[in-house]
């Protein structure tokens, strides 16, 4: 991606952030908004400077601990979505138990999760995990349930062995819903890694809930701040995946790649 | 390869195909024409090996079956090359006798300068034409055809009607041409078997009377006429049965 397409994607959402944070800025200052409500964007600003190493440490740590939870949906999802549409049998038996990961509220479980590995990374990553799987394994499973049935013909009539046909037609078919997957699931893994570390008070999570008691909003928001750029980050690169793999697809992708 | 009082009914109770029988010489090309929905997929889906006669035999004494689907079907991820490829790297040929072979059934469509363009690339000619290749890479002695061209605009249509015809010639294949479309069965068949509407019954079996070389002037004779409106005529019956 060149210079000049970054700043063509990057202009629009940056004038809306420009403009929100002024207007903030105004509102407080003017003392429509109390500044125990919403800091002045200026101060969240200041704040981010002077807790810098603290923020990046904390940044660091739940960003490792989001990626790991993601890696690891995606890992356990896309095979669990592949045993589940191996059979219709298979499929009614366990999707109820995968809906699970979706219905159970995960600020609920990331306290049985600290009890079950610990107050260290491991729960945080157990805790992204259960909140980002389930998007992988449902929309895995979808794409690999809508193959063209020619298609499966095609294979049929060239007698492809299962593996054949899951490695070479299957999981390609379904590539553009499992980057759906993935797209929801990064958002959800740094959700689940914040709500995890509510509880075990390491990470951005942790800063927060530290900042929270201690009155200081404006930490509060300049974590939030990135906690949201470590959200925005790991859509972006799922979405510079999706496009390299899916170039070929259609017309379109080709020529904004070329 | 002989289809012997052949039924085919789905769970749902339609009766697609019934009790019908059907003998094709080897070399010949041979047209099913008949109504939409009348059960001539199906019946072609059998003779592949996708589906199963419910009732009655379905005998393929071919060595290889080449399919072409009614869209062309290609993988969008692969390039045209290696889609052509794809039946020979299911039968696990090695890669150097296969990419020699695909690029060999590339050139009989007329696309060797192809090869490494994506099917988002292409038109749907040219789409159908790779798909005509990739059905023709195996090599097969029996090839069977499901509307192939029935989404092509005329002369593209009636360009790859010349090359199908052309194939045939040179290759001495058993071609089982699936159609609804008179001129189409009329202009490229030796031999064109008119169905019902469903279930599917033989409503006529000729064997047309026009020359083995055939070109556009061929479309406006009156001779075509003829043949055309013998299969007109059969198929209006079909349809008041």
């Amino acid at each position: 991606m060149n210079v000049r397409r970054l700043a063509y994607l990057a202009w629009p959402p940056l004038t809306v952030f420009a403009g929100v944070f002024a207007m903030l800025e105004v509102a407080v200052r003017a003392g429509w908004i109390a500044s125990f409500l919403v800091p002045r964007p200026s101060d969240a600003i200041k704040s981010l400077g002077a807790n810098f190493a603290e923020i990046a440490g904390a940044f660091m740590a739940t960003a490792s601990a989001a990626l790991r939870g993601f890696g690891l949906s995606v890992a356990v999802g896309v095979v669990v979505a592949v045993a589940l549409s191996s059979g219709g049998l298979v499929r009614r038996a366990f999707y109820p138990y995968a809906v699970f990961f979706q219905t159970v509220p995960i600020i609920a479980v990331a306290p049985l999760l600290v009890i079950w590995f610990g107050f260290d990374q491991g729960a945080v990553i157990a805790s992204a995990f259960v909140a980002s799987v389930f998007p992988v394994i449902a929309n895995t499973l979808s794409g690999l349930m809508s193959v063209d049935a020619p298609l499966v013909d095609l294979f049929r009539l060239y007698r492809a062995r299962p593996l054949a046909a899951l490695v070479k037609l299957r999981l390609p078919f379904a590539l553009p819903q499992i980057f759906t997957g993935l797209r929801v699931a990064a958002g959800l893994s740094v959700i689940g890694a914040i709500v995890g570390e509510f509880i075990t008070g390491s990470g951005l999570g942790g800063l927060i809930q530290v900042a929270r008691q201690q009155r200081k909003i404006d930490k509060v928001f300049a974590t939030l701040l990135v906690t949201s750029l470590l959200g925005v980050a790991m859509f972006a690169m799922i979405n510079a995946v999706a496009r390299l793999t899916l170039r070929h697809w259609h017309a379109s992708e080709r020529t904004e790649g070329a | 390869m002989i289809v012997h009082d052949a039924s085919r009914q789905f769970d749902n109770g339609l009766l697609a195909v019934d009790g019908l029988s059907i003998s094709i010489p080897a070399g010949q090309f041979l047209a099913l024409l008949g109504p939409s929905g009348c059960g001539k997929s199906t019946l072609l889906r059998m003779i592949a090996g996708l589906d199963r006669p419910t009732r009655g035999r379905v005998d393929v004494s071919a060595g290889g079956v080449g399919y072409v689907f009614q869209d062309a079907h290609l993988l969008p991820w692969r390039n045209v090359i290696d889609n052509v490829a794809l039946p020979l790297e299911l039968a696990r040929l090695p890669a150097n006798q296969r990419d020699d072979r695909a690029a060999e059934a590339l050139n009989l469509v007329g696309l060797s300068e192809f090869g490494a363009m994506y099917p988002a690339q292409l038109s749907g000619g040219m789409r159908m034409r790779v798909s005509l290749a990739r059905a023709l890479v195996g090599r097969p002695n029996l090839l069977l055809l499901d509307e192939p061209f029935a989404a092509l605009d005329e002369i593209t249509r009636q360009q790859l009607d010349d090359l199908l015809r052309g194939l045939w010639q040179r290759t001495g294949m058993t071609i089982l041409f699936v159609t609804h479309s008179i001129q189409e069965a009329a202009y490229l068949a030796d031999r064109v078997i008119v169905l019902s509407r469903r279930p599917a019954r033989v409503m006529l079996d000729h064997v047309m009377a026009m020359p083995s070389s055939r070109d556009a002037a061929l479309r406006t004779s009156a001779a075509f006429a003829a043949e055309a409106r013998l299969l007109f005529q059969a198929l209006e019956r079909g349809e008041r049965l």
